[in-house]
Order: C-alpha cells, then structure tokens, then sequence
C-alpha cells in the first residue's frame, strides 16, 4: 500500500459527514442519502452494496462530483468540496478522480484511444502527442494495446469497460469510482473487470470504491460498506478474502 | 479546450451527420448566394441606367412649369400650368442675362396616329425648333433636321423616329414621302437614328416645327411668342457651368413670370444631375428590397440551423453527460455547440459566396424577355455576406448551445 507522501500524516482520501441528499417530487421529499459519515483512506478497496434505491449511486455521484450534498461536509483530498462552484466541480471532476459507470458512457463514434484522450481534451497543458500517449499507457495498462483503434461497437462488453477504466486513469487520479462496473458483464468479463481494479489498488496504490450487487464482487474487496435507504447500515473489513489476487498486466493479457 | 481541439471537435461532430450537415448548410448557401446574386443584378440595373443617362449628356438642364402652378390651381388662385412660353424660351437665349447657357430647345407634344397607304401607327409627337436634336443628342440617320425656317413657315413637314418609319415604309426610304398625321398631310424630312435602350427612346416620336404642332395638331391660337411649351431643354456651356446655367434659367423666368421675392418658382429645373441621384437613389431602394427578399431566405435557413442544432442537442444529451463527467465545464459544452453552428453557416457561406458569384457571373449579359440583364460583383458584399452568416451562427447556435451547456450531468448520463 502506497500512500501520497511519507513524510505527513496522509489525509483520508474522502471524508463525508452528516451528508444528506434529497430529492423533491411535488409535495413529497425523497431522502437519498440520510446522514452518510464516512471516512475512507488512501489506498482502500471499498465495496458499496445494498438493495435498489437505497442510495449508492447518489452516493458515488457525490463522491464523483457529479452531485452535492443537500447539507454536511464532504472533504476530498483535503479539499471541502461542498459549496464549490460548477466550474469548480468540473475541474475538480478533471483532476482528482476517475469514474467508471455501469454502461460504460463511451462517445460511440470514437475510436478507444480518442475516448480515453477525452480527459486530457478538457484540461489543458496538453499536445496532441502527449495527449495521445497518456492514453496508449491507459489502454497498455487494461491490457488493449490491441485495440487503440477500435469503435466501442467494434468490442466485447469487457473490452468497453476496460476502456472505460483506461479513461478514468489516464490522468493518473489516486481515487477510482465505479458504480456497478459489472453489472452488464457476464461472469468472465466480470472477473477480469474486477481483477483490474485490484489490480489497480495492489500494484498501483489506487483508492477505489465499486458500487456492486454482486456479493462475489463485495468478498473481493477489502472493506464492504453495506446501504439501506439512504443509511450505512454495515462497514466492515474483509478478513476472509475468497479470488485469490493475480497481477493483472500487458503480458498475461497480450498472450491470451 | 483550446480553439484548434475545439474546431477539430465541432468538425467531427459535425461529420458524423454528413447528410444533415450537408441539408443544413445548404439552406445557408441557398439564402446567401440569393443576397450576392440579387445584390449583383441590382447593382448592374442601378449602374446601367445611370450609363443611359448619363448619355444624354451632363450639361442638359431641363425646365417644366412648376408643381407650384397646380397648387394655386387648387386653391382656386390664379395661375395655371402653361406657365411656359415660346418667348420664356427665347429670353433663355440672352448672352447677358444667361451667360453659361449654350443652347435652348423648347418643345410641345402632340399624339395621334400616323397614315401611310393602308400602314398606320401611333406617334409621340413632339413639336421642335432646330435645337432639339442636338440638346437631346440625337441625330439624324437619312435626310435633314427640322429647320428654323420651317418653324417660322408654320411647314408640314416631319422626321420620324425609326419605328414609326419602319412601321410605315418598311426598308424604303420614307424622305419625301407624304403621310397624313391626325388626318394633316406632312412631308416626311428626315429619320433619325434607332436609340433602343436609351432613357428616352425617340423611336416613336415624330419631329414636327413648334409653331405647327401649336397651331395645327393642338389648334392653338394667339402670337408666336405666346406659344406655350411642355418643357425647355437647355445646354450649359459645358458640364461645370451646370449650377451657374440653373441659377441664370431661375433668374430669367423669375423676372419674367414677374415672381416676389416671397414667391415660389412657378417652374420647375431638373439637371441630368439630379435625375441620376433620384434615379440611383429609387434604384438603391430596389437593391435593398432585392437584397432583404434574399435576406430572409438567409433567416430561414438560420432558423434551420437552429433546428437542427435543438435535435443534435438532444440527440447527444448523452454524450454532453460523459464530456461533462470527465471534466469538460459548462463553457467547454458552450462552444462547442456555437463553433458547430458558426462552422456550419461559415462553411455555408464561402459556398454560398462561390454559387452567388457564378450565377452573377453568367448570368452577366443574360436576356429576360428581351431585357438584358446586367451584372455588377461587388467583393464587399461578399465579405459582408460572410460576416451576416457567421452572426447567423452566432445567433441561432447560442440558444442550442446554452440548453446543452445547461444540461445537469448525471440526468444527461441517464438519458437515453
Ligand atoms: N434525480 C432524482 N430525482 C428524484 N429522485 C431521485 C433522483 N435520483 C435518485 N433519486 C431517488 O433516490 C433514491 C436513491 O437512488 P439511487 O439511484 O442512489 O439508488 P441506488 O442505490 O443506486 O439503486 P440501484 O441499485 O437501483 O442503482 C431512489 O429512491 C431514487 O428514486
Ligand atoms: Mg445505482
């Protein structure tokens, strides 16, 4: 485990507290999120679980500054993000986090690397070259060196979302979202989807909270944070962790 | 985004709906090559009657009795309209009182229809001194001009224009024959030269003396010096003497009419000067109509643009939400919608330049129902055209533009 710097006492990753969301329909009040305290640290692997509705993906929308909180606290990196301004939330969205969603949101037309340079298109500082670069070291760290070329349409579901994750890491971020990565995948895809983000919090030190319905997926994870209507309901540590770890990289995949 | 990422993005945007592009941008081509071809062939009318009457000859100053006549006439005061007369036109000659005027060629008209063997047609009669040819610059092509004797012989005798000499003698020599004019028998004299396309085409007219068109054709009476003329045509000594020409005409006929200082003219002067400023200045209002008529077919296709712009938004609600999610800021959403849209009517524009260039450039000499058509390609309104279709991106992009910029990141990653 990788922290940000040795010398400091490294600051939680994410740090929500008291943090409510609510949705008004009408006259009546949805509570989404209904008082999250959270802490979560460098270098965790947290699964979300819990049944339909009860607030994971407003959760990951907050954490992926996508949403905010109707009231409390949410600390990113040191930095309170609630009460930051759009274009605020927009660079920090660029800079600090990578999400990866369950229908991979992939622009249909572009080519893998031109989907994975997006990032870099919306924050400045990079050429054409380098920008392509940054994105073959993406799609060479999912294993689709193979596949720089290819139109999503053109890939199995798998390969999209591996696509998807080269997105959000080509920036580099320490903090990966996923909402239910897996959840179009079938088990094979599945397996190899979430070998990559171990592999990613492993080998590479990277924070990562999955959203997931798959209990497999949440025992693959090292902490199992569990919601029901819009509440933690259970936050342990898994002990007794069952797929054993591979290191996922470029080699074993190119000789698949 | 920098500008190059943002136009190579709005550029394969727009290339991934080829067809619809192409529709779209051709409403813009349309709307500005119609602006560039009608503002072309307006130019080339406006530009071709100020040549026409500019032949006429510069120095012509013309006098009519005056508007002002008619409005004494309506009150019921004295005075009427045949304020002009025969002696009016000969005071006009006096090199004291009206030193920079040249030549005086009074007139008078007459209409009726023109005889010869079983051939007839209708004239526009003119009454004449010797004079008119020369002050209307036009000239005689078989035969001789009226001359002054045969204004104070009170002769019969006629030069016809080339119509009415065609009409009647077809390809003989009419000089010397005898045709009878309202029933009056007249000696054919001259014919002139065929002015087609001129202003003010003779070839109708037939030339007759002054005195006989008083009084034979209008059975006028009274002393020769009384003889009321339709108008003066007048010559300044030379195109710079124009002005000084008017003020002495406006003198004499002041004095003359017996006009207080507090009187209006009872006349009316016109210069070769101020028919071209009229006419150039009704022609311009006709440039303008032509050019706003072709202005809203560029409307139109700018609401097009517009259309089609509110669907692409919508159509690509999901995409806005995945750029949106990896970083991109409202503003980054902003242009590029705008750039699309000014790249569309930009590129719809420099076409529309090119087509409107063409048609202006063969259609340049073009007959329609025997009028030729003529054209004048003018670069400014090119560059002006460019900028109008440009601002018409601008305009009808920022409203799709601010509603795809305005879309809510997770509700656009959720739609459809
Ligand atoms: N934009 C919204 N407007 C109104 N209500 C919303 C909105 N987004 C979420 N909700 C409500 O908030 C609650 C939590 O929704 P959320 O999407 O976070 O659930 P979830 O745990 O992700 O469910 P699932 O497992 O089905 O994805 C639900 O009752 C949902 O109806
Ligand atoms: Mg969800």
């Amino acid at each position: 485990m990788t922290t940000n710097s040795l010398n400091s006492v490294p600051v939680p990753v994410i740090e929500l507290t008291e943090v409510t969301r609510n949705f008004q329909i009408g006259t009546h009040v949805v509570k989404a999120l209904d008082g999250i305290s959270l802490t979560i640290e460098q270098g965790e692997m947290v699964a979300i679980i819990g049944p339909s509705g009860s607030g994971k993906s407003t959760l990951m929308n907050t954490l992926g500054c996508l949403d905010q909180p109707s009231s409390g606290r949410f600390v990113l990196n040191g930095q309170d993000v609630s009460g930051l301004s759009d274009n605020q939330l927009a660079e920090t969205r660029s800079h600090q986090l990578g999400f990866v969603f369950q229908s991979y949101n992939l622009l249909p037309r572009e080519t893998a690397l031109s989907n994975v340079e997006l990032p870099l298109k919306y924050s400045g500082g990079y050429s054409g070259k380098s920008r392509r670069a940054a994105a073959r070291t993406a799609l060479d760290r999912v294993g689709l060196s193979e596949r720089y070329d290819h139109r999503p349409m053109q890939m199995s579901g798998g390969e999209q979302q591996r696509v998807g994750i080269a997105r959000a890491l080509v920036k580099n971020p320490d903090l990966i979202l996923a909402d239910e990565p897996t959840g179009n995948l079938d088990t094979k895809s599945s397996g190899e989807v979430i070998e990559m983000l171990r592999s990613l919090n492993e080998v590479d030190g990277k924070t990562i909270v999955v959203v997931t319905h798959d209990p497999e997926v949440a025992e693959a994870m090292k902490r199992v944070i569990a919601f029901r209507d819009g509440r933690i309901v259970e936050d342990r540590i898994v002990t007794d962790r069952a797929t054993p770890i591979t290191d996922y990289n470029v080699d074993s995949e190119a000789s698949e | 985004m920098n500008l190059t990422l943002l136009l190579s993005t709005a550029l394969s945007s727009i290339g991934t709906n080829k067809l619809r592009a192409g529709l779209t941008l051709l409403g813009i081509v349309i709307g500005v090559s119609s602006v560039i071809a009608m503002m072309a062939v307006g130019r080339g009318a406006q530009v071709s009657v100020t040549a026409r009457i500019s032949d006429l000859g510069t120095e012509l100053i013309t006098v009519r009795p005056g508007a002002q006549a008619l409005r004494f006439a309506f009150f019921g005061g004295g005075g009427n309209s045949d304020v002009l007369s025969l002696a009016d036109a000969l005071a006009l000659q006096d090199d004291v009182f009206a030193p920079d005027v040249r030549l005086v060629a009074p007139e008078n008209s007459f209409s009726g229809a023109a005889v010869f063997g079983a051939e007839n047609t209708f004239v526009n009669g003119v009454g004449i001194t010797a004079e008119y040819l020369e002050a209307r610059n036009l000239s005689i092509a078989s035969g001789r001009n009226i001359s002054n004797t045969d204004v104070q012989n009170i002769s019969n005798v006629v030069v016809l224009g080339f119509e009415i000499s065609e009409t009647l003698f077809a390809q003989r020599n009419p000089v010397g024959a005898t045709l009878k004019i309202s029933g009056r028998e007249f000696t054919v004299v001259g014919v002139m030269e065929s002015q087609e396309g001129t202003i003010f085409n003779p070839d109708n007219s037939a030339l007759i003396p002054i005195t006989t068109a008083h009084y034979r054709m209008n059975n006028g009476k009274g002393l020769v010096d009384s003889i009321s003329v339709s108008s003066i045509n007048i010559l300044a000594t030379s195109e710079d003497t124009v002005d000084h020409a008017r003020t002495d005409v406006s003198t004499v006929l002041r004095l003359r009419h017996e006009l207080g200082a507090d009187e209006d003219d009872d006349f009316l002067i016109t210069t070769q000067q101020d028919t071209i400023e009229t006419l150039e200045g009704t022609q311009g209002t006709f440039v303008i109509l032509l050019g706003s008529i072709a202005g809203i077919s560029l409307l139109v296709g700018g609401i097009g643009v517009m259309n089609i712009m509110l669907v692409s938004v919508t159509e690509r609600t999901r995409e806005i939400g995945i750029r949106r999610a990896v970083g991109a800021k409202r503003r980054d959403i902003l242009f590029q919608f705008v750039a699309e849209a000014v790249l569309m009517t930009f590129g719809g524009g420099i076409l529309g330049v090119l087509v409107g260039w063409t048609i202006a450039y063969f259609g340049d000499g073009a007959s329609v129902d025997g009028d030729i058509i003529e054209t004048v390609i003018e670069t400014h309104i090119a560059f002006i055209a460019l900028a109008v279709s440009v601002a018409v991106g601008l305009f009808f992009g920022i409203y799709p533009a601010v509603r795809a910029a305005s879309l809510n990141p997770i509700e656009a990653l959720r739609h459809e």
